[in-house]
């Protein structure tokens, strides 16, 4: 570092004109400065891109989802994903979405059914009108995000499961309970996490002790018996998605733990450091040190660990619904989706049953590269 | 005049970055001659430690050698250029560790804590050497006699934690000479040192080149360590050479503003300062301190008894008159910080009396801490821990007075301003946060949050240890200005006599929690009565070379 030469200048002087690149880094805030180093970070960006994505389409979800999500079709059982064509050569040429019509045909033998593509074309369009529904359940609409331009015409992006229904409606749908119902339990992990971390790693002494030894305590419990009888003991009358919330909620209980350690950690080292015996000797009082000078500098480290824990919480979710214990049909999500795909004939003749598993490799690889971008990105200070 | 064993080309060296390659060193040329010691000294970022692992042909990722020649040049062989050697094959592998040897900065960092000393001895005579591992052990042993390890046969059987840092630098001294090399690379080997075991390695260092013969290659920043050391000098600067020399001729007759600028910063921290106002005799007394005690506890287990005691203030009495400065100096672990903190209570001290204007500090609830807090401000070494870096040099210049409820609004900002301009830097500045500020910058940042509420007392524990020499002089200097206008008084704590001379009215020796020593500073430097005090101020280096070896050496060891 150059102290002599920039210690004699006076700096430079404030303009309203536009700011040198120095000077930008020089007034740069925290959030700036992490915000600059995390878009360095190219797979952190794709993944905040894809979570984006797939929140704005679990925010939208009725207006994304061509059909309904329970809507049986029997003509269209185990009917296969077709793909969306965007060059109409039947007059001339033109540029307009369709797919192609598939005839449904039955064995007269064996009396299995195929489906053969037709020259028919099922047109679709942007906006078009479908089933009416009731949007954020506030107001009555017909309009979708793209609908076939006949009415009556059907077309399945992702196939159709054994009773017809269009998977790209249900994996819509199941977007939306997927990544929205650990967000709850993520929260409550938070709270509890930084509350009694900071108790224990501001104070130490015996709280530390007592706050150290519960955390023990609790990460020996076996959590996986634990959430199978906590499943079966709801009461069976509670609505399928307030049982499963509830276990949710009882997993974060055991979940804070982890956030619990680092917090302590941090605060255990910055309790001695010098900008925070500096703002004890200014005559801050306790709050205002811990509030003001303290969690600052932590909120990006846990930002970063909780977008580290939604992926577990997905990945839980999808594994409990798996194994039957999560959500229950008729409730949709990405793990309630697999259940079905979970027999011989789903991956000899439906395997695009198993896209749902798709989305969910694809959210918790995005959540995991966010976290690490975060992680990497959190403390701009560091180097 | 034979030829150099190195001889460093117009080596350039750049560091690739997003813009593009950007150069650190630039086309830089010098000579390590035999037998020699070759001081190359500069200050932070002028790029020596770079030139260092460059001749090994280490240059840190993502650093790149892009241009220049390192001709080395050892008795039996002919002509090396290390920048051609791959920098991980077979022929320079050779040459690390065996003919060039090389000690680093941090002796706690550069050796394992899972082997044995020996064992990192043995394993690097065995790396170079074909011979048993008995002889090696015989060898390991000899190496560590030679650099004054006392009872080398049981030193080879110990770990690094067991050994004090002056002992692990000699340890990996012995480690770098296990080879014979030709030539030994010192990166500041004596920085994290004490001034004493400072004084101790030179010494060691200078007798090992007249047994040995090899050429050293010493990097320091420190001009004294040069005058005491050195045969010739470069001086970098920001990746240039600015000098270079015979070091008779670079103390002498400085030819580059930068090296008269080092030199001009050394000798005037050499006497007293011209500037200082002298306290007045008759001044009443604002602190005093009686028989203070502090004993760190170290607590264990659920019950959280104590299992050891640290005895870190054992028993400091002093006294501090109005507009003073009382000089503490010490080494590390003497108890001089902590002393510091207590009067800031950022520690409580176990008994004892602290009596600031008529009121006892030990006793002072939260109430009466907060007043005299106000009065009592802290100064710390290092201004990049004490700075928060997610506030704004206002916000954090400004906290003291929301705290306090002293001044809001527009009044908060002029007074920031009034404080920035106070101590030399522009209001304009205010909105910035302490990352854009150099490390002299940001110590007047933290001088102006200490000075914000109209202090009486401030307590700067190594204010300037953290900088580099000619910014040492100016942060000095701020606070001698700040004395003179505000009447403060202060206690300063350093490790640095020339520090102390240059700012302090009197001085206590602190040895091991204990004032060993407390005077006038002109009459304990010139006449030192403690033994401690004597060892002391012989180990301080003298930045001229023509004093070289006139004067005699103390060792203080305790009768205990």
């Amino acid at each position: 570092m150059s102290d002599q030469t920039v210690d004699t200048g006076t700096g430079v002087p404030k303009s309203d004109t536009k700011l040198s690149a120095q000077d930008r880094v020089a007034i740069a805030s925290q959030w700036q400065l992490t915000w600059w180093a995390f878009r360095k970070h190219k797979l952190a960006m794709i993944g905040l891109w894809v979570i984006g994505i797939l929140y704005v389409i679990s925010l939208f979800a009725e207006f994304v989802a061509p059909d309904e999500p329970s809507k049986q079709n029997r003509r269209a059982v185990y009917h296969p994903p077709q793909m969306i064509h965007f060059i109409d050569r039947s007059d001339g040429f033109a540029i307009r979405p369709h797919v192609t019509k598939m005839k449904r045909e039955r064995d007269p033998d064996t009396l299995a059914i195929s489906y053969t593509p037709t020259d028919e074309k099922i047109y679709l369009k942007l906006f078009g009108r479908g089933e009416e529904y009731k949007f954020w359940g506030l107001w009555k609409t017909d309009i979708k995000l793209f609908a076939t331009e006949k009415k009556r015409d059907k077309f399945f992006l992702f196939g159709a499961d054994r009773l017809g229904r269009d998977m790209f409606s249900r994996v819509v749908y199941g977007t939306r309970i997927s990544m929205s119902i650990g967000l709850v339990g993520v929260a409550i992990s938070m709270v509890l996490g930084i509350t009694l971390g900071g108790l224990s790693g501001y104070y130490g002494g015996r709280i530390d002790a007592m706050i150290q030894r519960l955390i023990e305590f609790v990460l020996s419990l076996p959590t996986i018996p634990i959430w199978l009888a906590l499943a079966a003991s709801l009461p069976p009358s509670w609505p399928i998605y307030q049982q499963y919330f509830v276990i949710t909620l009882i997993v974060s209980l055991v979940g804070w733990t982890e956030l619990g350690r680092v917090v302590r950690g941090r605060f255990l080292a910055m309790k001695n450091d010098d900008f925070v015996i500096a703002a004890r000797l200014d005559g801050a009082s306790e709050g205002r040190i811990i509030f003001r000078h303290m969690l600052p500098s932590l909120t990006s480290h846990i930002i970063a660990s909780l977008t580290l824990a939604i992926p577990l919480m997905i990945l839980a979710e999808t594994g409990l619904s798996f194994l039957g214990l999560g959500l229950q049909p008729p409730a949709i999500s990405w793990g309630v989706l697999l259940k079905e795909a979970q027999n011989i004939r789903s991956i000899s003749q439906a395997p695009w049953l198993f896209i749902p598993g798709g989305f969910v490799v694809v959210a918790v690889l995005a959540f995991n590269f966010l976290g690490d971008g975060m992680r990497d990105a959190a403390d701009p200070y560091s180097h | 005049m034979d030829t150099p064993i190195i001889s460093i080309q117009d080596l350039n060296v750049g560091f690739a970055s997003r813009k593009g390659v950007i150069d650190v060193l630039h086309g830089i040329s010098f000579d390590l001659h035999r037998g020699k010691t070759t001081c190359i000294v500069g200050e932070s970022g002028s790029g020596k430690s770079v030139t260092a692992r460059t001749i090994l042909n280490m240059v840190p990722r993502p650093g790149i050698i892009n241009g220049g020649k390192i001709l080395f040049t050892p008795d039996r062989e002919g002509t090396t250029d290390l920048v051609a050697l791959n920098p991980y094959g077979k022929e320079i592998r050779a040459i690390r560790g065996g003919r060039i040897g090389m000690i680093f900065q941090e002796p706690m960092s550069s050796l394992s804590p899972v082997h044995t000393i020996g064992n990192q001895i043995i394993e690097a005579i065995l790396l170079h050497r074909d011979v048993s591992k008995a002889k090696a052990r015989e060898m390991a042993e000899d190496l560590l006699r030679q650099v004054e390890i006392p009872e080398p046969d049981k030193a080879l059987d110990r770990y690094a934690f067991e050994f004090s840092g002056g002992m692990r630098q000699r340890a990996m001294i012995a480690m770098a000479l296990s080879c014979q090399p030709d030539v030994l690379i010192a990166d500041e080997p004596t920085t994290a040192l004490d001034v004493t075991t400072q004084a101790e390695i030179l010494d060691l260092m200078r007798n090992l080149q007249n047994d040995l013969g090899m050429s050293i290659m010493f990097i320091t920043h420190d001009m004294g360590v040069v005058a005491e050391i050195a045969d010739e000098v470069v001086v970098m600067e920001k990746g240039h050479v600015v000098e270079r020399g015979d070091v008779n001729h670079i103390f002498n007759t400085p030819e580059h503003p930068y090296t008269q600028k080092l030199l001009g910063a050394v000798k005037r921290l050499d006497e007293p300062a011209t500037t200082k106002t002298r306290p007045d005799p008759n001044a009443p007394e604002i602190l005093r301190v009686r028989d203070l005690h502090l004993h760190f506890e170290k607590r264990e287990g659920f019950m959280q008894r104590v299992t050891a005691t640290t005895k870190a203030v054992n028993g400091v009495s002093f006294d501090l008159r109005q507009g003073e400065a009382l000089g503490i100096v010490g080494e590390s672990g003497s108890g001089k910080t902590t002393v510091g903190r207590c009067i800031a209570r950022v520690y409580d001290p176990q008994s004892g009396e602290i009596d600031y204007a008529g009121q006892n500090l030990i006793t002072a609830g939260p109430s009466d801490l907060r007043e005299t807090r106000k009065q009592v401000r802290m100064i710390f070494q290092d201004p990049f821990a004490s700075l928060n870096p997610r506030m704004t040099v206002k916000q954090i210049i400004a906290e003291p007075l929301i705290v306090n409820n002293i001044a809001s609004g527009s009044e908060l900002d002029d007074r920031v301003a009034k404080l920035l301009t106070e101590v030399g830097l522009s209001p304009d500045m205010m909105e910035r946060y302490p990352h854009a500020f150099s490390g002299g910058q940001r110590q007047r940042i933290v001088v102006a949050r200490a000075i914000a509420l109209d202090p009486k007392l401030v307590i700067a524990d190594e204010p300037t240890s953290a900088l580099d020499v000619s910014i040492r002089t100016q942060v000095l200097d701020l606070l001698l200005k700040l004395q003179a206008e505000m009447g403060l008084s202060f206690i300063f704590i350093s490790h640095d006599m020339a520090v102390i001379r240059y700012f302090c009215d009197r001085v206590a020796v602190m040895f091991k929690g204990e004032i060993v020593e407390i005077g006038e500073t002109e009459q304990v430097i010139t006449d030192p009565q403690h033994p401690y005090t004597k060892a002391l101020l012989s180990s301080v280096p003298i930045a001229d070379p023509a004093l070289r070896g006139t004067r005699q050496r103390h060792r203080y060891h305790e009768t205990a």
